[in-house]
């Protein structure tokens, strides 16, 4: 069983682990339990075995991290040896090491430290994230509420949506003269879609008895939105921030690229003409560190909002 | 008081048809009844009930109440469904008690909060009043949604196949528990119930309205039952009364089922 067990746990269908607390006696006994109760092998573990299993959830993927890790650490240090220009992982640690004696150096425009280009980075990209969140969310749960306004506004989305938000860099820098600042422009536009579209598809969803309820019950718009609408679009939404910020994430390196002249992508260019691949190298992994961060916190936000009985957001 | 269906049609257009469900139904529903709607699927009967409640709106016709016509939702008229009614994130009591407030709003909190104790205290759920749909049974969550009804005073009860997804034990009791809160003082005058169970429609009403599909007529029949309460399980299945109704019911039943085979 302790597979079975494992398993559970990862996907952390454990919100349903309260139940285990309540005594058998306090369930009405003429009434038949709920079958999660008594189904599940996870909720009838005691504390102490469960915090075990943990441990042992936590031990077991770690472990099989290391091996995935290992693995292509190995094929890039084999790759390294037949390509002079492709520093080793060695040599990349060490520049790794280099960047991060003094990440927050700050020697003028173009002599900062690597912590302060993640930090510009990660500034434009809240803000544009910000931004597309505060227009997607309320529109988003207005298109999906009414049918005629999604008819209206699903032609538009569907036309926008496949354009690279990189071509909108010109007009955002035509209109605003600072590339720094067309760039989080930049961003609000890759954000949004996703929330936008996950939003709407999300309170479309909201289940006809739920709103069979709030019409017969003549709940007015604020009991609607507070108790039925935002209960059920919160995974949905939640799924969207998540889906914008891996997005936003990638599309800031190659805006940064372009000719902002800070930030991570920036750095990377910068290194590339100065001929440092290792540093290239190094900027890759962290870039990928701080996306993986980044959706894990979405991952956890998701889990917190999911309708009981549910298993949380889409991975 | 009295709830009066007056030729009431609806027509549904779908591929290309129109589909005649309802046709020119005429029902007089004085206080202090129970009536049952049943009939096989497609017949219409969640389709009247829904048009009654002010969910749906008839083709043609009107539903009235005390003289005045139904157009919307509305409080006098509350609804059980047949599952899945509670909202999820809310406990058992705030299920009840923001449905109340809201059918409610020019009812005091503390008469709000007077009425929620009481239907979820005779429902049985009192000691589980703080938990969430998902952490009690089925049956619990039905039980949640007759307080829910019941607490809106509603002078109508409108059940929409209340019991179908319940075991027959629960069901059983929940039937039981249904006419105890309505017969006990509270203000509902009528209850209308769509069920697909002949059992369930003899055993708790007092007139049974039996509804045909295309192309027979939309009430095929329109059965008094006679049998006095309080009526026991299971011995009143047993009464020849019961007996008999429940035969002619089948039968109908049956009938109908065989037409609809032939065409």
């Amino acid at each position: 069983m302790p597979t079975d067990v494992l398993i559970a746990e990862d996907l952390d269908i454990a919100p349903l682990g309260e139940l285990s607390n309540i005594p058998p006696s306090r369930l009405d006994p003429l009434d038949e339990v709920h079958p999660h109760i008594r189904a599940s092998p996870v909720l009838r573990k005691t504390a102490g075995q469960k915090q075990l299993n943990n441990i042992k959830s936590v031990l077991g993927s770690g472990l099989w991290a290391m091996v995935g890790l290992a693995i292509v650490a190995l094929a890039w240090w084999f790759a390294s040896t037949k390509v002079a220009e492709l520093p080793s992982p060695v040599v990349t640690a060490k520049t790794f090491g280099r960047l991060m004696k003094d990440p927050f150096h700050n020697g003028g425009p173009n002599d900062k430290g690597i912590g302060l280009q993640f930090i510009g980075s990660l500034q434009r990209v809240f803000f544009g994230f910000g931004i597309a969140a505060l227009i997607g969310i309320p529109f988003g749960l207005f298109i999906g509420s009414s049918k005629r306004a999604w008819k209206a506004a699903n032609p538009v989305i569907q036309l926008l949506r496949p354009v690279s938000p990189l071509a909108w860099f010109p007009i955002w820098l035509y209109v605003l003269k600072d590339s720094p600042q067309a760039a989080k422009f930049v961003i609000l536009i890759t954000a949004l879609w996703p929330i936008l579209i996950n939003t709407a598809a999300a309170a479309g969803s909201v289940p006809p008895d739920q709103r069979n309820v709030a019409k017969v019950f003549k709940f007015n718009t604020r009991t609607y939105v507070r108790h039925v609408l935002l209960p059920n679009a919160m995974p949905g939404i939640v799924t969207g921030m998540r889906l914008s910020m891996g997005v936003a994430w990638m599309v800031i390196v190659a805006v940064e690229m372009m000719s902002v002249g800070t930030g991570v992508g920036f750095f990377v260019w910068e290194a590339y003409n100065a001929g440092d691949l290792s540093v290239v190298m190094a900027a890759i992994v962290m870039i990928g560190v701080v996306g993986l961060t980044l959706d894990m916190f979405f991952l956890k936000l998701g889990k917190r909002f999911a309708l009981p009985g549910t298993a949380g957001a889409h991975s | 008081m009295s709830l009066s269906v007056r030729d009431v049609w609806k027509s549904f257009y779908t591929n290309g048809v129109d589909q005649q469900v309802l046709r020119g139904v005429d029902l007089d529903i004085p206080a202090q009844s129970f009536v049952s709607l049943i009939g096989h699927s497609g017949c219409g009967k969640s389709t009247l009930i829904n048009i009654v409640g002010g969910l749906s709106s008839a083709s043609h016709g009107t539903v009235l109440l005390d003289g005045k016509p139904v157009t919307s939702p509305g409080p006098d008229r509350a609804m059980v469904f047949q599952q899945y009614s509670l909202l999820p994130r809310l406990s058992v009591i705030d299920n009840v008690r923001v449905a109340v407030g809201a059918a409610r709003p020019e009812w005091s909190k503390a008469h709000v909060d007077d009425l929620v104790e009481r239907y979820v205290t005779a429902v049985g759920l009192w000691e589980h009043r703080g938990k969430r749909p998902s952490e009690i049974s089925g049956g619990m969550q039905q039980r949640a949604a007759v307080a829910r009804a019941f607490a809106v005073e509603p002078r109508v009860l409108l059940l929409d196949e209340p019991f179908g997804a319940l075991d027959p034990l629960t069901r059983a009791r929940l039937q039981k528990q249904l006419i105890e809160l309505w017969s006990s003082g509270s203000d509902t005058e009528i209850v209308l119930m769509v069920t697909h169970g002949v059992d369930e429609a003899v055993v708790l009403s007092d007139r049974v309205v039996v509804l045909g599909n295309p192309p027979r007529p939309s009430i095929l029949d329109d059965i008094i039952v006679d049998i006095p309460r309080p009526r026991r399980t299971p011995e009143v299945f047993d009464d020849p009364k019961f007996r008999a109704i429940h035969g002619r019911l089948l039968r109908l039943l049956g009938a109908d089922v065989e037409d609809e085979l032939a065409a």
